[in-house]
């Protein structure tokens, strides 16, 4: 079956992927701008394109607790989120890592209040780093189509949950042309998920009960043992999805960074404007790059390193802030870089925090500032 | 009493209740009535210590521990993912104590209910955060001593029953241990009745935080029916009310004397509260009278 093409949002285009990975338990709650990827999920159920349970939570958090259970008793579960929601999901998020559950969850970056906001702003998912689940950044709709099919497949193989990000407006309402996977394609890459331990009264086991110092630490470095699997396993399922669909992004992406002197690193749909950023400095006679991080749970160390090392000057732009630290790639990127020889000088600047539009022109601007000035050891405001 | 209980051994001894407990006692009555083909959820309270430590377990049957505040959504989640695979007999039950069902639980409940999940969902009810060392939840009735409200709590006992029963479920109940046979039943009632989310509220004595006897729970909540500070009855469909056991003209003063966590108490406490107790039976009463079936005194 020859690849379809639509005209689709950002969400519209996570949507037809979830109908394609054939998930059977999808809890539900509303968030702009979130909204439309189940809002689009529960035509595709009522048109009879999908089948699937759906649940009408009350809250996100019932809406993670219940895509955990579903998880672990056997089921392939989806849910998605934004901002607040997701927030609110913290305590389950930890939970759902902790219990080994492979849900895929889509979050639409949006900023967290208070006060108020719509905006895209990547705080709302780099505040969950350390619950231990599996984080991709997406740049536009097209890959969020796709990274949610790479995203079942890893976390099933890994059985740790996974989240597919990509960012308000900017990507999940933009409107492109997406060529979708097929269903044949699909159901060749995912196989049927079935997990080695569930809840069956066939087989009684119980989970989450109270353990001792010694369990829990053993517990915990299943887990991180698992999570460091990731980096070849994503890098894998990124391939063989590549082979299906001529579509490969690597768990990080080195953009024209061949003799580069200066790279450029992001994350989200910050790379698209960085892209075209650094395809007119070449054209300029400058050697910039992107390095475009898409994985950013597990963190790719070895990989920014390679990309990095020798690189004089590197300038991270962070659409998120936590205050008292900065910008959360700044501070990732320089501890991934330390020790490692012939270590870049690391420029952290906030750009479109709160959602602000930031143009080519304007990281052209913050190219030329970076390359006048020492680095500073924290984030500095550009805009 | 002479019950006589169909042991399946889903819930065996050995597990770290305090000797006479009757959290304990219910959850043998509640899983050994449900059987085998059940899946548990159980939150953090002295449920979970009795389910037991990883790896040991006393419950023969899939236990998953939830949070504090999820146990009917994470029900709802195991069961519709059974549905989703074709299994449609498999009991699932959330057995919560009334902090995690009254307060921190109880946005999750609701929603359920209103959803009308099909699961069962069992409060063991011993009026406090017992857990955490006797603290007052919405379920600590007016008066009593817990270690947050030292002078006794000035706010009356949430009425879950009629407030679930006000979600027009399938199925509620008010049940207590000293009633095995009453218990038994409605658990049989609910696990039959299939379909629909099906509540039951328990009240179980705890020794230490209502400061009685180890041997005492049967006579206590025996006499928490006898006095009509807890009548046992069922609601089905949000309308049909059922008496099962109601007062029998105990004086409520001695349901409170066998207990330190009322030992504070002066003559005028004792009558004000003997006067709600009064106040809520006959509101109750009132609804077995004017109820669409007709108020038959089940066995
Ligand atoms: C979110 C959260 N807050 C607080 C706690 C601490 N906690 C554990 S058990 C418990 C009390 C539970 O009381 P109840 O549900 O009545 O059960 P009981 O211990 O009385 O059987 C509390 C507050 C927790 N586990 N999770
Ligand atoms: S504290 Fe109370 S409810 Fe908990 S085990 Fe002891 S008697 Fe039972
Ligand atoms: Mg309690």
């Amino acid at each position: 079956m020859s690849a379809q093409r639509m005209l689709l949002s950002g969400n519209h285009a996570v949507s037809h992927a979830v109908r394609l990975a054939r998930p059977s338990v999808i809890p539900v709650y509303p968030i702009t701008p979130q909204t439309p990827i189940l809002e689009q999920i529960t035509e595709f159920l009522a048109k009879g394109e999908m089948a699937a349970e759906v649940m009408t939570m009350e809250s996100e958090h019932s809406a993670m607790a219940a895509a955990i259970t579903a998880s672990l008793t056997g089921a392939r579960v989806f849910t998605a989120t934004a901002s607040q929601g997701l927030l609110l999901m913290h305590e389950m998020l930890h939970w759902a890592a902790g219990a080994r559950a492979p849900i895929v969850m889509a979050n639409v970056n949006r900023t967290v209040g208070s006060p108020w906001g719509f905006w895209p702003d990547q705080t709302d998912s780099l505040a969950q780093r350390d619950v231990g689940w599996i984080q991709y950044y997406c740049e536009n709709g097209q890959e969020s189509h796709d990274t949610v099919l790479q995203a079942f497949r890893v976390a099933e193989q890994v059985l740790l949950p996974a989240m597919v990000i990509h960012e308000a407006f900017y990507v999940s309402h933009a409107m492109e042309a997406i060529r979708l996977v097929s269903q044949d394609q699909v159901d060749r890459y995912l196989p049927p998920f079935n997990p080695p331990h569930r809840l069956d009264p066939e087989r009684p086991e119980s989970i989450g009960n109270t353990v001792l110092q010694g369990m829990f630490q053993r517990h915990r470095r299943d887990m991180g043992q698992a999570m460091d699997g990731v980096l070849e396993i994503a890098a894998r399922a990124d391939r063989e999805l590549a082979q299906l669909t001529g579509r490969g992004y690597g768990v990080v992406e080195r953009y024209r960074c061949e003799g580069a002197d200066f790279v450029i690193a992001t994350m989200g749909s910050m790379a698209g404007t960085a892209r075209e950023a650094v395809d007119e400095l070449r054209r300029e006679g400058a050697s910039v790059g992107l390095l475009k991080v898409k994985l950013f749970r597990p963190f790719p160390v070895q990989g920014i390193r390679d990309a990095l090392s020798g690189v004089p000057k590197v300038m991270v732009l962070d659409r998120n802030f936590a205050p008292g630290t900065g910008g959360v790639l700044f501070q990732e990127l320089k501890a991934a870089l330390y020790g490692a020889r012939r270590a870049p000088e690391v420029h952290g600047y906030l750009a479109g925090v709160g959602g602000t539009s930031i143009s080519p022109a304007a990281i052209k601007a913050m190219v030329d500032c970076a390359l006048a000035e020492e680095p500073s050891a924290c984030s500095v405001w550009k805009g | 009493m002479n019950y006589q209980i169909a042991e399946q051994r889903v819930f065996n001894p050995g597990h770290a209740a305090c000797p006479g407990c009757h959290v304990a006692l219910a959850m043998r009555f509640v899983l050994n009535t449900l059987g085998p083909d059940t899946i548990a959820v159980v939150p953090p309270s002295c449920i979970a210590i009795i389910a037991g430590p990883q790896p040991l377990s006393s419950m023969r049957i899939p236990v998953y521990q939830t949070t504090l505040e999820a146990s009917a959504a994470s029900a709802a989640g195991i069961k519709r993912a059974l549905v989703a695979k074709g299994n449609h007999h498999t009991n699932v039950v959330a057995i919560a104590g009334d902090g995690g069902t009254y307060d921190i639980g109880f946005q999750a409940l609701s929603s359920a209910a209103e959803r009308n999940e099909d699961i069962i969902y069992v409060c063991l009810d011993n009026e406090g955060y017992m857990n955490t060392g006797s603290q007052k939840s919405s379920a600590t009735p007016s008066r009593a001593y817990t270690t947050s409200t030292p002078s006794g709590k000035p706010t009356p006992k949430k009425n879950v029953a009629e407030i679930m029963a006000a979600h027009n479920i399938p199925y509620m109940a008010t049940a207590t241990t000293g009633y095995p046979d009453d218990l038994a039943r409605k658990v049989a009632r609910a696990r039959d009745m299939k379909g629909g989310l099906r509540f039951i509220v328990v009240l179980t004595p705890c020794l230490d935080g209502w400061g009685i006897a180890d041997d005492d729970g049967p006579k206590t909540s025996r006499l928490a029916v006898e006095s009509g500070i807890f009548p046992l009855y069922e609601v089905e469909n949000g309308n049909r009310y059922t008496l099962n056991h109601g007062p029998e003209g105990a004086p409520l003063a001695g349901y409170l004397a066998r207990q330190q966590r009322y030992g504070h108490l002066s003559p005028a406490d004792v009558e004000f509260l003997q006067a709600e107790v009064d106040r809520n039976w006959e509101r109750l009463q009132a609804k077995f009278g004017s109820a669409t079936g007709a108020a038959i005194k089940g066995g």
